[in-house]
């Protein structure tokens, strides 16, 4: 809302109060941020389990969506989208719990080394068909996601697998004896230790600059097609971590797991505040987006809704919020 | 010296070939689904000892198509428009549901269910899309989880379904042994739709749109107009296409259509109607979906499991439109 408020007469901010500008900037970040935060006393008061539980609960319910959602987010701020991330995500779920079984938790946490630079390399040949291809991002990832989706049948053709107790308990646990859940950590360690540190560096500008415009990012130097390949390799890390967040909250692989992720990754993308254009936004938002998400189904199943109501609620929600997003952009350009 | 004007000449014939398939890809099209139908013939006469290329195996292969025909033309004219339409497969096991729901009340009200929940589905995705700009992939992704969740319930709930008369014998009888009900359907609605594509205005202005559509705009074209009409079409085609799937199995599920997603993109893809719109046309598609129905059958002569049957679609979609971009992009 701030941000469209602010954002008609951006020229004359130029000088104005710093904290002006920075509401102009991070305007949707901070209210999607007060969102998650204005639902927490509603869904307290819907909740008659202990807080210590019910955090933990939304925590992991959350896990792989914000994984989803960062991966997806990297992608679009690059100027693509990824329609493939769900279904790549189902290859390394399988594959973890196919091979996990009967591994130690040292093993299990080696193989998912190995899982991650996996992922990575899935998501970079994606970004190398549509780069050299030059055919568009959704074409090709939607190709993929059937490429994908049949590669976790042929792998685990139906749900099963396992993993070892400790590794469950990356993403099922607390940190000692705290209430921090072990699943929030691992989201925002992912985000500290992946996104920020790229962030403001060579190569997370150079995907920015590529998003926004990128003729003018060609024309100052950035290599289009190396970054855009990058974005995707960078997404990969995050999908690998969603698929094994899938093994880890479950404790089994399924085929199917992934299907849901398409479109709410999107979803959370658009309503944490980047642009499908391009160029736009951070994953501190789509983070917040990605629990408001959850937990907005979470309220829904609290208040005794048929889980299929929530579907369709959550579905209609996703669509109201991309019709106001979109409102709310075309008025700013205008 | 001779020989410079005679390379020249066979270089220009060559372009000139080029250009003639650029321009009909229709006929290459036409020349992979003999070949496809040469090659499963093979197989069958290898694996069961007799021959697929049969008036019997054709009638069947044309049987089989006719939904995917069905929805893939909704989505040939949303392509044409630079769009995409992923609610097709839950607009089209909707239409079925409503269908077989309403059947009971009487074969008329039965398909005019099924045509309005097409059409609502439809409408839905072309407010999002035409009036408040949503990207059509979100839009029809939303409309399609919203169905979903719909359709969970109330499929749930215990009613008496029954399949209209009519919508069982056009979905699966044959005329004269061998002319399937839904082949005639699937003439007259592909006649019109060629006829309407060239000839009308609004035919015209499906490719103008796509083509460019800030062009359309100062040409006086409005945009949501057509936009929202073409939607709603689509849920059309593929309510159409649901009730013939109903009529064929008989039996309404959640799972009714759901192969038919890919595929109806698969087949626009293979018919050559480009993905960023303005240029294509539904004979290519016909082509299109009659290549995916007999690679079908012969992916399971072959015993192909579903896994792979998935990865050779996503492959064919991204493989052809590089094929098509390379060829049509260096003219």
């Amino acid at each position: 809302m701030s941000t469209a408020s602010a954002a008609p007469g951006a020229m004359e901010f130029r000088g104005a109060a710093p904290w002006r500008r920075a509401l102009r900037l991070h305007g949707w970040t901070i209210a999607i941020w007060l969102v998650l935060l204005a639902m927490v006393p509603y869904w307290r008061s819907l909740s008659e389990q202990d807080f210590k539980f019910d955090l933990q609960a939304v925590a992991i319910d959350a896990l792989p969506l914000c994984f989803a959602a960062m991966a997806q987010a990297v992608v679009v701020i690059s100027g693509g989208i990824d329609l493939s991330i769900g279904s790549l995500m189902a290859v390394i779920n399988v594959l973890s719990a196919r091979e996990m079984v009967d591994m130690s938790f040292r093993e299990a946490l080696a193989f998912s080394l190995l899982l991650i630079v996996l992922a990575m390399l899935a998501s970079a040949f994606t970004g190398l068909i549509i780069t050299l291809t030059r055919i568009p991002d959704i074409v090709v990832t939607l190709g993929m996601l059937f490429v994908w989706q049949g590669v976790a049948l042929w792998i685990l053709e139906i749900p099963g697998g396992g993993v070892p107790v400790d590794f469950s308990d990356l993403a099922i646990g607390n940190v000692g004896s705290t209430v921090i859940p072990n699943a929030a950590v691992a989201v925002f360690a992912a985000f500290l230790l992946v996104w920020v540190p790229l962030r403001w560096l060579r190569p997370g500008l150079a995907i920015y600059a590529v998003g926004s415009n990128r003729n003018s990012a060609y024309l100052t130097g950035i290599g289009v097609a190396r970054t855009r390949v990058g974005a995707y390799l960078l997404a990969g890390v995050f999908t690998g971590l969603g698929g094994l967040a899938l093994s880890a909250s479950s404790g089994i692989g399924d085929p199917n797991s992934g299907t849901t992720y398409t479109l709410n990754s999107v979803a959370a993308v658009v309503l944490g505040g980047v642009s499908l254009l391009g160029g736009v936004g951070g994953l501190i938002g789509v983070i917040a987006a990605a629990y408001v998400l959850t937990l907005s189904k979470i309220i829904l199943l609290l208040r005794g809704t048929d889980p299929n109501y929530a579907n369709v609620y959550q579905g209609a929600l996703i669509i109201l919020v991309v019709v106001i997003g979109g409102l709310l952009t075309r008025k700013t350009r205008s | 010296m001779t020989a410079l004007p005679e390379a020249l000449d066979r270089e220009s014939r060559l372009e000139a070939a080029r250009r003639f398939l650029v321009d009909n890809p229709v006929v290459v099209l036409v020349g992979v689904l003999v070949l496809l139908f040469v090659l499963t013939d093979v197989v069958n006469r290898h694996e069961a000892g007799e021959p697929f290329v049969t008036w019997n195996q054709l009638s069947t292969t044309f049987l089989v198509a006719a939904p995917l025909g069905m929805i893939a033309a909704g989505q040939t004219l949303v392509m044409l428009t630079g769009g995409v339409d992923l609610s097709v497969a839950l607009t089209a096991t909707a239409a079925a549901f409503a269908a077989s729901w309403q059947g009971a009340n009487g074969t008329v009200q039965g398909i005019l269910a099924g045509l309005a929940v097409g059409a609502g589905i439809g409408l839905a995705n072309g407010i999002g899309i035409g009036i408040f700009r949503v990207n059509p992939l979100i839009m029809t992704l939303g409309t399609s989880s919203v169905t979903f969740g719909l359709l969970s319930i109330y499929a749930g709930r215990s009613f008496e379904k029954v399949v209209p008369g009519l919508l069982s014998t056009l979905g699966s009888d044959r005329f004269f042994d061998y002319l399937p009900a839904n082949l005639i359907f699937w003439a007259v609605v592909a006649a019109l739709l060629i006829l309407g594509l060239r000839y009308t205005g609004y035919g015209r202005m499906l490719y103008a749109v796509g083509d460019n559509e800030a062009a359309a705009r100062l040409a006086g074209v409005r945009i949501w107009q057509v936009l929202v009409f073409v939607y709603v079409l689509c849920g059309l085609f593929s309510a159409f296409g649901g009730l013939l799937l109903v009529g064929f199995t008989n039996n309404p599920d959640l799972g009714l259509a759901t192969p038919y997603l890919l595929q109806s993109v698969a087949a626009v893809v293979i018919g050559g109607t480009s993905i960023f719109g303005g240029w294509g046309s539904y004979s290519g598609t016909i082509v299109g979906v009659l290549i995916l129905t007999v690679l079908g059958s012969l992916l399971t002569l072959l015993n192909a499991e579903e896994w792979q049957r998935q990865v050779i679609y996503g492959s064919i979609i991204i493989v052809l439109t590089a094929i098509y971009a390379r060829v049509s992009g260096s003219e």
